[in-house]
């Protein structure tokens, strides 16, 4: 789905989100009378340090408004932006002050919904669509880690080879249905039916303030995608408070 | 006698050198042979601790949870095991609220043979780290192993309370080899050694605010380091996140047309720029205090 459909989608009656150099911004108003912020990087857009601080202003915006609106993150990002500029001046600092930004304002009154309609990779991907509560996703977006020729430049494995195992090992290979497994993704929406009557349902369990328990690695052992996780971390944790 | 060098200890000397004597207390230890359930499938070895030691020791007779990865096992990289570790250590410390996390990065970001559970890993350990952070708990990083600090190990370091880097400390997102294989060689020449520190190293992360504290590459000095941190360490309050946003924005301003970080350094009133990599730890301490860009560093 493009942008403008599924804001058209969410927002029948209209909305105030305007797309700036690949990012969104704005407001709208669900029909059920709730208003919505929304942020946004569309068009496969990289993720570079200017792109970070423009997101994570109107998120600290969105804060500081005094409202308790819940923040829509959309998603059709390039992975983050790879270059000696954005690399110099600490592009993990920008990355990670967004996901901060994210999960602050999850903690205080504005609950999170990241939606991923297109693309995303790496970096670009931890930031914006895995620093919200709630994860859904349209069919046909494509979440990646790494691209393949990249990942064979690092792993030191021919592509060809790479290729082949992501047919079969779903917990290294790109792609939606691979990452739903892990428990990353906690629905896949219906593009047939109103996106805003299938948000508005999300949204009735998220509401109240304070952050909740993050229950992805759960997600992911019931699914089968990460057998060990939620285990280990909760093992970790009951040492970790019976040592105190 | 001297302290051990950082950069060649192992994670375990690491931890055990820089608690105070006998306090180390490991959570599944490698004596739980709790290894990767991925690596097999690449007919990969896999190593009985994961590459990640969480645990509980005294710094100076204080609590802490630390938490170590292994640089020379799979870069140090987070997979399903290793980053769950790590999460449930934090989530202790959130649950406890008052004994701070020391983490010893050593990494070269998630581990692409299990890449979904690593990227997902991440996610939950930063959520981790900014929960305990919200509940008071300083969460701290160190950073000067063999691995550098790379991929989602640096934006979980861009997450903690504060950081201490050394020389040989990378901080980056992307790595120099991702860099040339996705843009070219003329946007990021990976063999260029030079280049590759003086872009990503821990002098340039010092000089721009990327990190509070410049250890020696000695476990003395970082165990001086980590004590520091600790004790200055940001609370996460919107206000934090707002001078945050003001650094990070004054950052492009002043430096985003630099085309190389000796240009950086120049406009910061270096006299002789070039002569910044060649420095040795005490001069260079002494010349970053006077041009260091930000002296308090929201994070």
């Amino acid at each position: 789905m493009l942008l403008a459909d599924i804001l058209a989608s969410l927002f029948p009656g209209g909305h105030e989100v305007i797309v700036q150099g690949g990012l969104a911004s704005g407001r709208g108003t669900l029909p059920s009378g709730s208003q919505l912020a929304v942020i946004g990087v569309d068009g496969r857009l990289p993720v570079g340090i200017d792109e970070a601080a423009r997101l994570a202003r109107h998120v600290l915006d969105v804060t500081t408004s005094g409202s308790n609106d819940p923040i829509l993150v959309l998603v059709d990002s390039d992975s983050q932006r790879m270059s000696k500029r954005d690399e110099m001046l600490g592009l993990s600092e920008y990355l990670a002050h967004l996901a901060k930004c994210l999960i602050h304002a999850d903690a205080h009154g504005h609950p999170t919904i990241g939606l991923l309609y297109g693309h995303t990779a790496a970096g670009a991907f931890i930031a914006t669509a895995l620093a919200t509560r709630v994860l859904l996703a349209l069919p046909g977006a494509e979440p990646a880690v790494m691209d393949l020729p990249s990942m064979s430049r690092v792993t030191k494995l021919p592509i060809e080879v790479l290729q082949e195992k992501a047919k079969s090992t779903p917990v290294f290979a790109p792609g939606l249905d691979n990452l739903a497994q892990t428990g990353g993704v906690a629905a896949v929406l219906d593009p047939t039916r109103s996106l805003a009557d299938q948000l508005e349902a999300v949204l009735t369990t998220v509401a109240g303030t304070g952050l909740q328990a993050d229950t992805r690695d759960q997600l992911g052992k019931q699914r089968q995608g990460r057998p060990k996780a939620a285990d280990i971390a909760e093992r970790v944790r009951e040492l970790a408070l019976a040592s105190v | 006698m001297s302290s051990p060098s950082w950069f060649e200890a192992s994670a375990r000397q690491r931890v055990k050198e820089m608690l105070d004597q006998d306090s180390f207390v490991e959570f599944i230890g490698p004596e739980q042979r709790e290894t990767s359930p991925h690596l097999s499938l690449f007919d990969l070895p896999e190593q009985f601790d994961d590459g990640m030691i969480v645990g509980r020791g005294l710094l100076d007779g204080k609590p802490v949870f630390i938490a170590a990865q292994e640089g020379r096992f799979m870069g140090g990289a987070f997979g399903e095991v290793h980053g769950a570790k790590l999460t449930g250590l934090l989530r202790a410390a959130r649950d406890v609220g008052s004994i701070p996390v020391v983490i010893l990065f050593d990494t070269g970001g998630v581990r692409l043979q299990e890449a979904n559970a690593g990227e997902l890993a991440i996610a939950e350990i930063m959520r981790a780290v900014v929960e305990a952070r919200l509940a008071g708990v300083p969460v701290v990083g160190l950073v000067g192993g063999r691995a550098g600090c790379y991929g989602g190990g640096g934006l979980t370091a861009g997450s903690c309370s504060a950081l201490a880097v050394s020389e040989q400390g990378r901080i980056s997102v992307s790595g120099p080899e991702v860099i040339e294989t996705n843009r070219g060689v003329e946007e990021f020449d990976s063999k260029d050694r030079a280049l590759v520190w003086r872009t990503m190293g821990g002098k340039q992360r010092y000089l721009i605010g990327g990190a509070d504290v410049f250890a020696d590459d000695t476990v003395a000095s970082f165990r001086d380091a980590a004590r520091y941190v600790i004790e200055h360490a940001a609370a996460l309050d919107l206000d934090t996140l707002q001078a945050e946003q003001v650094r990070l924005e004054q950052r492009i301003e002043r430096f985003g047309a630099c085309a190389d970080a000796i240009d950086i350094w120049r406009s910061m009133g270096a006299a002789d720029p070039q002569s910044l990599p060649g420095m040795a730890f005490e001069d260079f301490v002494a010349l970053a205090d006077g041009l260091k860009e930000t002296r308090h560093v929201a994070r």
